[in-house]
């Protein structure tokens, strides 16, 4: 299904009650099946979009539509995984998969079908009777990730997904969510504050900048998958877009001082 | 790094080529023990690591070897005991007036069975256990829903905190006068006096408990489709369990402090009468037992609700 975001706007409260912008007229277009990055330092508003996309929050100004559809509330069309995976602590592994088939009133052998079915997809055969504090993290969000796609929706909403897995994990999830989109179509829409993250994964990538958040450009990635992250053009689009995020959040001051900035994250 | 086994072939610039170039490193070689590796981790159940763990400790002492291990920790206790007896029995050669003052524990223990023989010892103890019990279960019934409702809609709590933040300071004992009026003497009034103290813990426990609630977890129910009702059966009544429980037990202490003060004012019968009869009669080895039974008694009712929340919530970590 097409996602359509027409100048979003959405004003928060700080603490005080003092109204803050936390997004500014953001548009954009995500089409059928297509995967779809949001990029952005903390605090510009991607977590936002992502609330008001899965219908748990109201935009202040603009719409937000789903198959020409305005988004009111959460449905089941989108689906969303977070990023500290927010499994039900009192649900084993195949409960929470469950619990979307459940609410949907799917009858219950196709219930205990299709929990199979992606309990399989996501490697889980085995741990079917685990409560979620006995999994690891990466487990815990290949549950997570079994339980969104099981109420089959059309879109998933990823929020950094990976962000809390070591690097090895979530190298390997990003393969396998790969292996399963290329499995089972979905439009997917994935939040991130990794540029190579996203440049991995994704088909176009919209990078927004903070105070207030906003689009600032979206980026078309045309490198076939597998992506090598040590292919050179690779390379040189994720330095690009690094620099370019720093101008944008700390100032061309600082983007001058960026090569050493480098060099210390090397080292 | 997953990097180290690469860097002798040149930066391939698409997966095509380096395939090519790994076929031309000759790189099968050095691919056929990564592979192998893979192959050994996958199919393992854990099981087996399971029994494989089990396999590399000695096995566990018996049961009995370990329950004397775990009373030989209680020394300080059996010394405190020990001490008492002498100190109470040597103690009387040179004041005889320490036989009431400080009965010694072999005399609370033949004051009990002496009680029990006539009968009355398990009278008072299952008229003080039947009080607490009906309660606090009534100060569950009626707490646990007002707590989780006040946690649930925040109009509700501020139309109710009020007069609940009034009525709370008032010490359960302040009612004792009030409720002979009601009730007169006898069950109702004292199991009302109990419910009092019970009550307040529970509904406050219950009440955290259900505003506790993880918010990605409510995102979570509401995003796979769950209803009002059906998000407070499966995610705040489940999320608010263990603060209803540290609740109950909280209203179970309480209740039991406040039944052998109401016990004491004024009741036919109880471990509370029980020990402000023999204060009349000058038994004070009855009235040790009655305090011993007490305490007992609350430690076991402790370990039980403890036992009952492990039953509950198989996932929750303990208490």
């Amino acid at each position: 299904m097409q996602v359509d975001v027409a100048n979003v706007s959405k004003v928060h409260f700080s603490m005080k009650g003092e109204p803050l912008l936390a997004l500014l007229d953001v548009n954009f277009q995500v089409e059928k099946n297509e995967f779809f990055s949001i990029v952005g330092p903390s605090g510009c508003g991607k977590t936002t979009l992502l609330n008001l996309l899965a219908g748990f929050e109201q935009p202040t100004r603009g719409e937000l539509k789903v198959g020409g559809r305005v988004i009111t509330a959460p449905g089941w069309e989108r689906a969303v995984v977070f990023q500290e995976y927010a499994l039900f602590p009192w649900y084993t592994v195949v409960q929470n998969i469950r619990y979307g088939l459940r609410r949907k009133r799917v009858p219950e052998p196709e219930q205990r079908r299709l929990v199979d079915h992606y309990i399989g997809l996501v490697g889980l055969g085995g741990f079917e009777s685990r409560y979620p504090r006995e999994l690891s993290g990466g487990m815990r969000q290949r549950v997570s990730i079994a339980r969104a796609l099981a109420v089959n929706p059309s879109i998933l909403l990823m929020d950094e997904p990976f962000a809390s897995l070591d690097i090895q994990t979530r190298e390997y999830m990003q393969d396998e969510l790969l292996k399963i989109w290329q499995r089972e179509p979905k439009t997917v829409i994935f939040v991130t504050h990794s540029i190579d993250e996203a440049i991995k994964l994704s088909d176009r990538i919209a990078i927004m900048g903070p105070r207030p958040g906003r689009v600032e450009e979206i980026m078309i990635v045309e490198f076939g998958r597998p992506r090598d992250p040590t292919n050179p053009a690779v390379v040189r689009l994720a330095a690009e877009v690094k620099l370019w995020l720093r101008q944008q959040v700390f100032g061309s001051k600082s983007a001058e001082d960026a090569p050493h900035a480098d060099q210390h994250m090397a080292g | 790094m997953s990097g180290a086994g690469r860097s002798a072939i040149p930066p391939p610039s698409s997966g095509v080529r380096a395939e090519q170039a790994r076929e031309k490193a000759g790189y099968a070689a050095v691919e056929a023990p990564v592979r192998a590796t893979a192959e050994r981790r996958v199919p393992v159940a854990p099981e087996a690591f399971a029994r494989l763990a089990a396999s590399m400790v000695p096995p566990p002492p018996p049961t009995w070897r370990r329950a004397l291990a775990r009373i030989c920790r209680l020394w300080l206790l059996v010394a405190f005991v020990v001490i008492w007896e002498l100190v109470s029995i040597f103690g009387q050669r040179v004041n005889p007036q320490l036989d009431v003052m400080m009965p010694p524990p072999t005399a609370v223990i033949s004051a009990a069975s002496d009680l029990m023989t006539r009968g009355v010892l398990f009278t008072h103890i299952f008229d003080s256990l039947y009080r607490v019990l009906l309660a606090v279960g009534a100060a569950t019934a009626l707490g646990v829903p007002l707590g989780l409702a006040m946690g649930w809609s925040s109009r509700f709590r501020f139309a109710v905190d009020p007069l609940l933040e009034f009525i709370r300071p008032i010490p359960p004992l302040a009612w004792i006068p009030l409720s002979i009026l009601w009730f007169g003497i006898g069950d109702v009034q004292i199991v009302y006096i109990i419910f009092l103290a019970a009550f307040f813990p529970v509904v406050l426990n219950s009440l955290a408990g259900a505003r506790d609630v993880d918010p990605y977890l409510v995102q979570a129910g509401l995003s796979l489709g769950a209803r009002p009702r059906e998000l407070f059966l499966t995610v705040v009544l489940p999320a608010a369990l263990p603060h209803i429980f540290t609740g109950m037990r909280v209203g179970l202490g309480i209740g039991w402090m406040a039944l052998v003060a109401g016990e004491l004012v004024a009741a036919p019968s109880g471990l509370g009468y029980m020990i402000n009869n023999a204060r009349t009669l000058f038994r004070s080895d009855y009235i040790l037992l009655g305090m011993v039974l007490i305490g007992v008694l609350g430690l076991v009712l402790d370990y039980l609700m403890r036992q009952a929340a492990r039953l509950v919530m198989p996932w929750h970590k303990g208490q």
